[in-house]
């Protein structure tokens, strides 16, 4: 794991899981596979924090148990899962876009769990849910549980690893650490449950936050003392299959960018006929015949089938070679779509960053593939001192690499060729390497500016706080505008600087994290080709 | 043999040209020191992107955070303990809820063991570990741990001391007393478990 990736992982682990946390699963990330004790000795912390945290860290599997010859235990983090982190907001809102609110509080609550059973969670989106509704109204469970079964349908839920179900002849003690298993077909299969009930709605008395402490604390409540039906069976988000609709999206926005609607609307058909039957890695969807794909066209668009075969022929002449084959049947290639995209956002980060004449000539060398020092100057109509500086540019930031051709054996400088050269895989992943490193800058920069006015927010909390209690209890406008002068205007004015660098900087992370996955599932792709 | 040895001007064993600049040439200065930590940019950022949907996933992400810090995932650094325990400390905990891990699921090793006063770490550990080895000392250790009781709280080095000593003993039980015994201990433990659970947290 590289140095970038590592500092990211930290910084995504002390928000969420704070910093005991933080500190095992960094451990666990630099060093690989590790016993418990071992852990505990090199990281200096006592081993029952140790004991807390990898059971967090394995709830939200984000660390994998595994047992050794002659018993030992060792754990595993997982590095590019901890990175998903970052990508929760954007799966939570596909879950709206595609399902609405029940489906979005479903993936939430899933997500910051990271497993649940699934009447534990159908139980606890209905009280959310019964929440938001007005008074007198609540949720009713099968309502919920539909959504859950459409969900685990469309594979964007699946059921987690089980522990096996040992025999009773089972001789010799048990294993330190059960194995876990799971098949593939029962990977999505719901089971059958009557989940009759409805949402309950929290009572207010239970909502003190800021005032008295509690009489004593609540114990369980009856609920969990009957018998779950579906114990053990635990579900968690299939993010694999997120993914997959991001890269459709992705593609069909191109498409739609580079051609129009129609052609677009096309493309996401051939893709959401192709979903489930091939597996997220595939470098091709299936052969799809015109007809199919003419039957399965949604109902609002009238094209004849002559017009559908014109606008097939024409994404598959089309130079950016979305689609392979020119035949009937006609399949996607996905790799070559991903290249596409990775190669634009390369070109987009040349001109951002050098400007538009040196965006001219890498994309002249991307298309000519190898090109001389004078053949750069002449294509591009750039002259050459001009031309040399960007150049030379360009390959000290690595977007662009020398190619050397010797004439002859002994590789004289003299007697040989210096081509330039874009190599995308190497491009993209330095590129995913400064993404990597923009992220851990960006929740650094937005961790001191909300360190560095952290008593101005207190101060405003507080206040809030007292002017909602008040509004409770009838005050009058006098007393409520009193309280609101305690901020004055000059602190008014630092907290509203301060709340919109912080929207800037979340969104710039949001958005880094949409190049991030372009980037990383382009280099799956190559990685899976060879 | 190369002609001259470098007697007399040095010459580059290139062609200069194909590099792209003339001998004699001025060339930028060379580089001393690392690049500056914040470094001119030439050209300005491109704007963010703006739109509803951004805005709700910009939202999603900061209740995400907030929430995250209130879930019991969130393992607190615990606090060193402070001369004068203040008033306002008391009134502004925040509530978590408890959290139980599924321990079918877990290795054993990590099901927390705390030593507490009212029962010997012994104890727990014949709910966990199989039949053989330790509910042989449990027996003894149960009376001592109700001997002790009667006695009263703090005297642990005893209670240490004698566990010691019912350990050198495994022997000495039988079948028929440990599966009497074993039924016991598991509502014993019980109890002890939600408590001492109720405590680890």
């Amino acid at each position: 794991m590289t140095q970038a990736e590592i500092k990211l992982c930290s910084l995504l682990l002390q928000e969420h899981f704070g910093e005991i946390v933080e500190k095992i699963g960094v451990h666990l990330i630099r060093t690989g596979s590790q016993p418990l004790r071992v852990i505990a000795h090199d990281t200096g912390t006592s081993l029952d924090q140790v004991k807390k945290a990898l059971c967090v860290l394995i709830q939200h599997n984000l660390v994998i148990h595994r047992v050794h010859k002659r018993g030992v235990v060792e754990y595993e983090a997982q590095c590019s899962r901890v990175l998903r982190m970052l990508r929760y907001p954007r799966y939570i809102y596909t879950a709206k876009t595609l399902y609405s609110d029940t489906g979005e509080l479903l993936v939430e609550e899933l997500l910051l769990n990271g497993k649940m059973t699934m009447s534990a969670v159908v139980k606890k989106v209905a009280d959310r849910l019964t929440e938001t509704m007005e008074d007198g109204k609540n949720m009713d469970y099968a309502e919920v549980s539909n959504t859950f079964v459409r969900l685990a349908d469309t594979h964007f839920v699946q059921r987690c690893p089980v522990v096996p179900a040992t025999e009773n002849s089972d001789p010799g003690p048990p294993p330190p650490a059960p194995t876990l298993v799971i098949s593939e077909k029962d990977m999505y299969l719901v089971p059958k449950l009557s989940l009759i009930g409805k949402g309950k709605r929290r009572r207010s008395s239970d909502e003190d936050a800021t005032g008295e402490p509690k009489a004593k604390r609540p114990k369980h409540t009856s609920d969990n003392k009957e018998p779950i039906p579906d114990d053990g069976i635990y579900w968690q988000a299939n993010l694999d299959r997120f993914h997959q609709h991001f890269r459709d999206q992705a593609i069909v926005s191109a498409v739609a960018n580079r051609m129009d609607q129609t052609s677009s609307e096309i493309v996401r058909t051939m893709l959401r006929m192709s979903e489930i039957t091939t597996s997220s890695s595939a470098p091709f969807t299936q052969p799809l015949s015109s007809n199919e794909i003419f039957r399965s066209l949604p109902v609002g668009y009238n094209i004849s089938k002559q017009v559908l075969d014109q606008y097939l022929t024409l994404l598959a002449d089309d130079p950016a070679k979305t689609l392979l084959s020119d035949l009937d049947p006609r399949h996607e290639d996905l790799h070559k779509a991903l290249g596409c995209l990775s190669t634009a956002s390369l070109e987009s980060v040349v001109q951002e960053r050098f400007g538009s004449r040196c965006a001219r000539i890498f994309r002249l060398v991307l298309q000519k593939k190898h090109l001389e020092q004078k053949q750069v100057e002449d294509f591009a109509m750039i002259p050459a001192k001009e031309a040399k500086d960007m150049l030379y540019k360009m390959l000290s930031e690595n977007f662009i690499s020398l190619q050397e051709i010797p004439k002859t054996p002994d590789h004289a400088p003299s007697r040989t060729f210096y081509l330039y050269t874009v190599n995308i895989p190497s491009a993209a992943r330095m590129l995913l390497h400064r993404c990597y490193k923009s992220v851990a800058n960006l929740i650094e920069r937005r961790q001191f500016e909300t360190k560095e006015n952290k008593r101005l927010l207190e101060k405003s909390q507080r206040v809030e706080a007292i002017i909602a209690s008040m509004q409770a209890t009838g005050a009058e406008e006098a007393q409520l505008q009193e309280i609101e002068e305690m901020i004055t205007a000059p602190e008014r004015q630092q907290l509203e600087t301060l709340k919109r660098n912080v929207n800037k900087l979340d969104a710039c992370e949001i958005q880094v994290d949409e190049t991030i996955f372009l980037l990383e599932s382009y280099i799956e792709s190559t990685l899976k080709r060879q | 043999m190369a002609g001259n040895k470098g007697r007399g001007r040095a010459a580059y064993t290139f062609n200069i040209e194909a590099v792209g600049f003339s001998r004699g040439e001025k060339l930028p200065d060379v580089v001393l020191k690392p690049p500056p930590l914040f470094p001119d940019t030439d050209y300005k950022p491109v704007p963010l992107k703006t739109g509803e949907g951004e805005d709700y996933v910009l939202a999603l992400k900061q209740e995400l955070r907030e929430t995250m810090k209130r879930m019991p995932y969130f393992v607190e650094t615990p606090e060193e303990k402070q001369d004068i325990e203040r008033y306002s400390k008391r009134y502004m905990k925040v509530y978590k809820e408890e959290w139980i891990p599924d321990w079918r699921r877990l290795p054993r090793e990590l099901m927390p063991r705390k030593k507490c006063k009212k029962a010997g770490p012994k104890s727990k550990k014949a709910k966990n570990t199989d039949k053989d080895t330790s509910l042989t000392n449990t027996a003894d250790v149960l009376k001592k741990i109700e001997e002790l009781e009667k006695r009263g709280d703090g005297e642990k080095s005893d209670e240490e001391n004698e566990e010691k000593e019912g350990s050198k003993e495994k022997s000495k039980e039988g079948d028929d007393e440990d599966e009497d015994d074993a039924a016991d201990q598991e509502e014993y433990d019980e109890e002890e478990q939600e408590e001492v659970e109720t405590e680890a947290v």
